[in-house]
């Protein structure tokens, strides 16, 4: 679990929290959002109005986890901190389920709405994140017309496939996840058959990964500067099953958001199921 | 024979010369007592002798190697440490490391005469830091025996022990001599240094001011210069006798 | 043979044995032994390995390395605090392997890392040598370790704050509190030259640390060359400390324990005590590495939390000792 903790400011979505009711009220649509969660910042870059969100956080333009860099760059950045955010005014706060308490009760004390969302489970969440982050911006069309783009090329790309190769997702400190999972999904769709199962996450253990010997391992894209949790991809048991069978990374910025971009990593990893058939 | 040679020997400590241009020579069968008042020298000579501190002039024992100077000459400090709970027997056995391994048989030997001559023998399996200050000191002298060189130096080897256990020592110290050794002991009892040693060294003034038989060395205006006490000294049917009397304004 | 080699040496092949069945791969004892010795291509050869095996021999050759220098340190400076973790060499040797992984310089050539370690825990013996030196005293020892251990736990800190990973920041506790988790024959291969030469070293310093019992003046009277013993130990904790902490962090209290529980059994002679030590130190570390998988079998619970939690009630019953013996 602790991989995940260390990438948790990274990691971000849309469930609906408890927030201001009134605040989502039709016809008031807000006019100064700021998003301080990597994902709600794709996700209110996909959905907004021109001139309605004002500013992203910096991990929007962090080429690693952002799927949106150039759209970002064209916003203000912000670091995600209490005072900073209020200095902008905002009339909504986007935060995400794991942005840190002390910021969103202090924003809350200072008089701003904060909407607060929780990481995208499934492709289905990637749906329900929209259309709650598109009736939060009244851009509930603009959300409609998303997701039905969205399902349309999930449909595509989810061919009847006549056998799923096994495949293990491995991440830095052996970390695993299961069916449900946006990962396993994303896996699941592109005609894979998870060795996790049905689960969410946790540690694989090295010894487990060898003797499922699965037919193709998934792994993340190695962050620069040196991390013992990292050094695991490297172990020569990964490397042998990397060497017999087959091995693809996929980035972080691809599948770690719950956004349309999901079907981005659907399309590389169907592509990789095909070459290894 | 010659056991050890010193030749202008002249120490500084500090850019503070604590003395210097001594000369002496010690013989086998020598019992000698380096004698002299707190702070003039005694241990700096002995150490400086040994070789274990910078010094100029010339002394016999520190152009040895460590390792042969070690069965030439025994040394025997005044900081009397035991760092570990190590036994008797084991103790006193730590004299034989310059003599290497193969030699069990002469190890055992060279222990037990050395346990014997300071009578440890009851002592040797027990816990020597758990022993009297007395008994450690002993145990250290047993030590310093079990090395058997032909020299041994020995910085106040007798102070804190018991009087019974003075004399003893210092009757093992003049049997060492009769058997052919030779001895430099530092010491602070005139009176033992009169009745024992062969021969005494008196050290003030920053060099030696005295070199001789007890009764030459212990003489009314040498006491006076170097210690400024008068005493009595009388030859006696069991020995001389040697008491300080009183300071000198 | 000192006779309690003869109870811990079939200790050590005893718990190596255990600790190689031991996995959740739910092997069996036959099954992963004839895997490990006759090979051949399934994953229980892979287990067996790549996997349990570095995992043994690390255990053992950290475990040796502790115990080996937490007992040449203690005879060289006669204080039976000295230990390499908690007065700082090892959080030392930490900070100089994480700064080389996050420089790049461990990338350069093959042994940098564990040189990198060794360069400093050298540093910090360097230190305390010369600053609670043999005639330093307990007190000095302590605080100086402490000062120590607190500047390499900052600067590892520091280091892994700033690197542009977002794993390495949680990784201090790793580097902390030592885990032989998922480490290869690479890290064995890493570690074994400096573990071997540090060996080398503290082993050949016995008869000078048996002198030393006599206190300095007397040990060069019998022979013994101090500077020379000095570099021995100096330089044989460094490498062996270093090594092992590049691989797998700091873990503390081995050293402490170790020599303290077996220094009777040598009746107090610290060149004995040397090479009982090792194993002794092997016995240990392997126990406490299975205890961790035993305990929480899947989470790596870290080693060196393990060696704490058993070490440090021992810390505070020498001090207590030495206190009464001062009383």
């Amino acid at each position: 679990m602790s991989a995940f903790a260390a990438v948790s400011r990274i990691i971000g979505a849309a469930l609906f929290l408890g927030a201001a009711p009134g605040l989502l009220a039709a016809g008031n649509p807000p006019k100064r959002v700021v998003s301080i969660n990597l994902c709600t910042d794709q996700l209110a870059m996909l959905l907004a109005a021109p001139g309605q969100l004002i500013s992203v956080s910096d991990l929007a333009v962090e080429p690693r986890s952002s799927a949106m860099v150039e759209e970002a760059r064209a916003y203000p950045i912000n670091h995600a901190g209490a005072e900073e955010v209020w200095l902008m005014q905002p009339d909504l706060v986007l935060a995400g389920g794991y942005t840190s308490r002390a910021t969103v009760s202090m924003l809350r004390r200072l008089g701003r709405e904060v909407l607060e969302v929780q990481p995208a489970y499934s492709l289905a969440d990637i749906r329900d994140r929209l259309a709650r982050i598109g009736a939060a911006l009244g851009r509930e069309v603009r959300a409609e017309a998303l997701i039905a783009d969205f399902d349309a090329r999930l449909e595509v790309l989810r061919a009847e496939v006549a056998r799923s190769p096994s495949a293990a997702i491995y991440y830095a400190n052996g970390y695993t996840t299961g069916d449900r999972t946006l990962a396993g999904e994303i896996l699941m769709a592109a005609g894979f058959s998870n060795i996790a199962g049905d689960m969410r996450g946790g540690h694989l253990p090295l010894e487990k990964l060898a003797m499922a010997d699965p037919e193709a391992l998934i792994t993340g894209t190695p962050y620069p500067g040196a991390s013992r949790s990292e050094a695991v991809l490297a172990h020569p048991v990964v490397q042998a099953i990397r060497d017999r069978r087959a091995s693809h990374p996929v980035a972080d910025r691809d599948w770690l958001c719950g956004t349309p971009y999901v079907l981005q990593a659907v399309e590389e990893l169907a592509i990789f199921r095909k070459e290894i058939e | 024979m010659s056991l050890l040679l010193i030749r202008d020997l002249s120490v500084e400590l500090a850019e503070r010369p604590v003395f210097s241009g001594v000369s002496f020579e010690l013989r086998e069968g020598e019992l000698v007592g380096l004698i002299g008042p707190n702070g003039a020298g005694k241990t700096t000579l002995m150490r400086a002798a040994m070789g274990l501190l910078p010094f100029s002039g010339e002394s016999s024992l520190a152009e040895l190697s460590p390792q042969y100077r070690a069965r030439h000459a025994a040394w025997l400090p005044q900081q009397r440490e035991i760092a570990w709970p190590v036994s008797v027997e084991d103790l006193v056995a730590l004299g034989r490391l310059p003599h290497g391994t193969g030699g069990a048989e002469a190890d055992r030997l060279a222990v037990d005469s050395a346990l014997d001559r300071l009578q440890l023998d009851p002592l040797r399996h027990r816990d020597a830091t758990q022993l009297s200050g007395g008994e450690q000191a002993r145990a250290l002298i047993a030590r310093a025996l079990a090395q058997e060189s032909r020299l041994l130096l020995a910085d106040e080897p007798i102070a804190g022990l018991d009087p019974a256990h003075q004399i003893a020592v210092m009757e093992v110290f003049a049997d060492l001599a009769k058997e052919g050794h030779g001895l430099l002991v530092s010491l602070h009892d005139l009176g033992l240094a009169a009745r024992h040693c062969t021969r005494l060294i008196l050290v003030a003034e920053g060099g030696i001011l005295a070199d001789g038989p007890p009764a030459k060395v212990l003489v009314p205006e040498l006491l006076a210069r170097a210690f400024q006490i008068t005493a009595i000294h009388e030859d006696t049917p069991d020995g001389p006798v040697f008491q300080p009397l009183r300071v000198l304004k | 043979m000192t006779p309690v080699l003869r109870i811990l040496i079939p200790l050590v092949i005893l718990l190596a044995l255990v600790s190689l069945a031991l996995g959740p791969a739910g092997l069996g004892l036959g099954e992963s032994l004839r895997a490990l010795v006759l090979g051949g291509d399934g994953p229980a050869v892979l287990v067996m390995r790549e996997i349990r095996l570095p995992r043994v021999l690390l255990a053992l050759m950290i475990g040796a390395s502790l115990g080996l220098s937490g007992a040449a340190m203690q005879g060289f400076l006669r204080n039976p605090l000295a230990e390499p973790g908690i007065i700082g060499v090892s959080g030392a040797a930490a900070f100089g392997a994480v700064l080389a992984l996050q420089t790049g310089f461990a990338a350069l050539f093959a042994l940098a890392l564990p040189l990198a370690a060794l360069a400093g825990a050298l540093v910090a013996v360097l230190l305390l040598v010369a600053l609670a030196g043999p005639r330093g005293g307990s007190l000095t020892l302590i605080l100086a370790g402490i000062a120590i251990s607190a500047m390499a736990g900052a600067l590892t800190s520091l280091v892994l704050n700033l690197s542009p990973n977002p794993y390495a920041a949680g990784e201090i506790v790793f580097w902390m509190m030592g885990s032989l988790a998922d480490r290869s024959v690479t890290h064995v291969m890493l570690a074994l030259p400096f573990t071997l030469l540090g060996w080398l070293l503290l082993l050949r310093s016995a008869r000078g640390l048996e002198a030393l019992t006599l206190g300095e003046d007397a040990a060069e009277g019998l022979g013994i060359d101090l500077t020379r013993l000095r570099w021995q130990v100096v330089l044989g904790t460094a490498a062996a400390i270093g090594a092992a902490t590049a691989v797998a962090g700091v873990i503390g209290f081995v050293g402490l324990v170790v020599p303290h529980l077996l220094r009777a059994r040598v009746a107090g002679r610290p060149g004995r005590l040397l090479a009982v030590s090792a194993v002794g130190g092997a016995a240990m570390l392997l126990a406490a590495d299975i205890a961790v998988r035993l305990i929480a079998p899947d989470r790596d619970l870290k080693l060196g939390v393990l060696t704490a939690l058993i070490g440090a009630p021992f810390f505070l019953r020498l001090l207590w000792q030495m206190r009464r013996a001062r009383a």
